[in-house]
């Protein structure tokens, strides 16, 4: 599972991961559950149906498969699962049963999404293998994912019989158990450490495993803070060392003389920013996650990108 | 680029003159999640305030340290007043609860059996905690109360952090009609809606849905919908009216609409969408906020230059180190260009990147290692850095500036820090308020 705060980066480390997994060879189901259609964009691919399409192959000999799971759907196909109930499915669509069902029933559509994403981790093929090696699902946001993961145990709660609770039941023990684990994606600001500490906790208290912190977007530290004061105490000697790579004279007024009272700024803006990000760091280290870290990436992440995230994840957990 | 539409040609955003227009009774902050709606709804606030208004903001989900700093983040649901707000006027602030306004909604309009019944109900548990669209509704409501007390001349709202800014005038007529639905009338008078003719097959089904429902979800379960339904009956026309009503103060004059995004390409690619919205829906828009944007004050250097100059330095630090000794060489005053004499030059002290996980070792020039020529190739790399992110912001807020060439704009620099307190506040409203002063150009650094 990938959670974190919005516009973090979850659907593009949650495809990162599963490229990863896929290169070592496994054989990856990447979900996603919003109706955002956030894989396929990213994977330059036309829209997903209800339906797993291999989307990536590796030279390794796994691939990635994706879904995009649609609640209503998933609801027909229990409905007709359990009740073969043909035509009807159209007429409860139509009058407004499986939308109402679906939005407002407490828990049922968090239900259909995590129990379709469980029937995938435990499926197997006819030779007793498992369907797939791992499942990587793009998860609802830090402020819903203790709720999203936690409705089974709710939902088993509530529907005290029939095969809903059963299903509930079910999911909720693979959730719960070591073959789950909730990654997290977070920046190196306030509100998304924020979030993630608190869905640490939350998570925990559920009983539900975290799994490692990503930091995405980390930006690269040129300067350090020691260094800046240095310069600050030595501004003429900085003009010097401009102007001997061709930016002007270093003489009071002149061009690389002028460029170090801005430059100077710079640095101490991004010196604040490096002081900002070690609160923000500590505030990470003190949850004692494993914790990985991607970088920004200046142009955004295409098709490419994604591949050079994934590589970078393999690195860090293989090290 | 000669007949392309610059931001820089953009009519600029008076923010000060909006805010003193006594006219001006709501402004509604939107965009996209992250761009600092929250922050420019506060920031706009206390300058409202500090120049005479008697002004409440009603704030979604500040950042925990704004919320303390201003002493709102107790969740009582209902505006407190912000001290230290120089000059005559006045500024309250509150936080939305949106279950608690929920809740109030429901106690005014239902007796106190009734009342308990619904606020008890699993149902209506999960419409009041998280039911998509919720939230917006909420702020709408809110936002219809605070108007309707009438003691405030300026109400500024902040929206909700979803990915969308349009989600924010979607999201409450959506949850109306689905309140206002066909299966939930259903539910709560099948007779009546059976007894029609040509409805009965309506009637077959949902027999047959409550049955197999029941049976998928358990017989209690099924109960708990129809008290439910039953409870809320009071109140359904209650909701669309007001959420109609709501909707219509958005539209009347006296609202302006600020669209607030950072220069990033999907946030001002929702900003986009929302000023097309707006003026589809006849909504008043007053401009756009850009906020988060960056400068520098040396940006006659370019990128390229900034970068080769790095490397010319990085030569000569190979050249006077042979050794690889991170000695301090003496101010220099030896001219020409050293050539290299290794290959590929490595880059001494300079980090390959941030990306181990630990932080704990300083990657980047440290005061005693660093020679001048180090740290002035670092200030180089920085400055290259800056550049290239002011051309990337250049280019997306030119491609808005082509699609909407009339939107009034107002630039507010990114800060080093978050904007946590009043100062800082202060600090973001004053930049709000003096682009609109500024000549062309980007902001200052
Ligand atoms: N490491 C990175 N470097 C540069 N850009 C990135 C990086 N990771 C993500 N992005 C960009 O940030 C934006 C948000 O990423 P993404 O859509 O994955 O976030 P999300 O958490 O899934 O968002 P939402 O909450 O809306 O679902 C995208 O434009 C994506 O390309
Ligand atoms: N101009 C700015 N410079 C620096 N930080 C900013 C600026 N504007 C907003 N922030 C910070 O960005 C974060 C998100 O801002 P917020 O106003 O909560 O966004 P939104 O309400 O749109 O989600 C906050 O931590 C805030 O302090
Ligand atoms: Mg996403
Ligand atoms: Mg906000």
């Amino acid at each position: 599972m990938v959670s974190g705060k919005g516009g973090t980066g979850k659907t593009t480390v949650a495809a990162a991961l599963a490229l990863a997994l896929a290169e070592e060879g496994k054989k990856t189901l990447l979900v996603e559950v919003e109706g955002r259609q956030g894989i396929a964009q990213l994977f330059e691919t036309e829209a997903l149906p209800y339906e797993e399409r291999r989307i990536a192959v590796s030279r390794q000999g796994g691939d990635v498969y994706a879904l995009a799971i649609d609640a209503e759907q998933a609801l027909l196909d229990y409905l007709q699962m359990f009740y073969r109930l043909g035509g009807a499915g159209r007429a409860l669509r139509k009058i407004g049963a499986i939308d109402f069902a679906t939005t407002i029933a407490p828990g049922v559509r968090d239900v259909l999404l995590t129990g379709k994403a469980c029937e995938a981790v435990r499926r197997r093929n006819k030779d007793g293998t498992a369907a797939y090696d791992a499942v990587v699902m793009d998860a609802p946001p830090t402020g819903r994912i203790a709720r999203f993961l936690g409705v089974n145990a709710e939902v088993a709660g509530l529907a005290k019989v029939g095969p809903i609770h059963k299903q509930a039941q079910a999911v909720m023990r693979v959730l719960q158990s070591s073959w789950t684990a909730v990654h997290l994606v977070t920046l190196l600001e306030e509100m998304p450490v924020q979030e993630t500490v608190d869905g640490v906790a939350e998570l925990r208290a559920a009983g539900l495993p975290v799994g490692a912190v990503i930091v995405n977007m980390v930006r690269p530290a040129l300067l350090g803070e020691a260094a800046l004061a240095g310069a600050e105490a030595d501004k003429p000697a900085i003009a010097r060392a401009l102007s001997q790579a061709g930016l002007g004279g270093a003489s009071r007024g002149a061009k690389a003389e002028r460029l170090v009272g801005p430059l100077l700024e710079q640095a101490r803006e991004h010196a604040a920013r490096l002081a900002l990000e070690r609160t923000e760091r500590a505030e990470i280290a003190a949850l004692g996650l494993p914790t990985h870290e991607l970088e920004l990436r200046a142009e955004g992440v295409d098709l490419a990108g994604l591949y050079t995230l994934a590589a970078e994840l393999r690195k860090q957990w293989n090290a | 680029m000669s007949t392309e539409q610059s931001l820089d040609q953009a009519p600029r955003l008076d923010v000060d003159a909006l805010l003193d227009d006594p006219e001006t009774r709501i402004i509604v902050c939107c965009g996209s999640g992250g761009v600092g709606k929250t922050t420019t709804a506060a920031a706009l606030g206390v300058r409202a305030a500090e120049r005479g208004r008697h002004a409440v903001v009603l704030t979604i989900d500040p950042a925990k340290r704004l919320a303390q700093s201003l002493g709102i983040a107790s969740l009582d649901n209902t505006p407190r007043r912000i001290k230290d707000i120089d000059g005559d006027g006045e500024l309250h602030a509150m936080m939305l609860d949106m279950k608690r306004t929920f809740d109030e909604i429901v106690e005014a309009h239902a007796d106190r059996d009734r009342a308990r019944a619904i606020l008890e109900n699993p149902f209506y548990q999960s419409l009041s905690a998280g039911f998509a669209g919720t939230q917006e509704y909420m702020a709408m409501e809110k936002l219809g109360q605070l108007r309707a007390r009438d003691e405030w001349d300026l109400i500024i709202v902040d929206t909700p952090p979803s990915r969308s800014a349009l989600d924010f005038l979607d999201a409450p007529q959506r949850l109306g009609s689905f309140l206002d639905g066909k299966f939930i009338r259903m539910l709560m008078a099948p007779a009546k809606v059976g007894g029609r003719a040509g409805m009965k097959f309506l009637n077959v089904g949902m027999s047959m849905m409550t049955g197999t429902l029941g049976k998928l979800l358990g017989a209690q379960l099924l109960r708990d919908v129809q008290t439910f339904v039953a409870a809320m009956d009071t109140m359904f026309g209650g909701f669309r009216t007001r959420a109609d009503a709501t909707y219509k103060l958005l539209q009347a004059p006296g609202t302006a609409f600020l669209v607030v995004a950072a220069p990033e390409r999907d946030a001002l690619r929702e900003a986009a969408f929302f000023v097309e919205r707006l003026a589809g829906d006849g909504m008043p828009l007053a401009g756009l906020v850009l906020n988060r944007v960056h400068g520098s004050g040396a940006d006659q250097l370019s990128a390229e230059r900034a970068l080769a100059a790095a490397e010319n330095l990085d030569e000569l630090g190979i050249v006077d180190q042979p050794g690889g000794q991170a000695g301090g060489r003496a101010t220099n005053d030896h001219g020409g260009t050293a050539s290299p004499e290794g290959a590929p030059a490595e880059r001494k002290d300079l980090p390959e990147q941030a990306d181990q996980s630990s932080a704990s070792a300083q990657p980047y020039p440290s005061a005693a290692t660093a020679p001048a020529d180090t740290v002035a190739a670092a200030l180089l790399r920085l400055h290259a850095e800056r550049m290239q992110l002011l051309a990337r912001e250049r280019r997306t807020r030119d491609r808005f500036a082509a699609l909407h060439p009339e939107v009034p704009v107002a630039q507010v620099a990114a800060l080093p820090g978050d904007v946590h307190d009043l100062a800082g506040l202060r600090d973001i409203a004053e930049r709000l308020a003096s682009d609109a002063a500024e000549s062309a150009g980007g902001p200052a650094a």
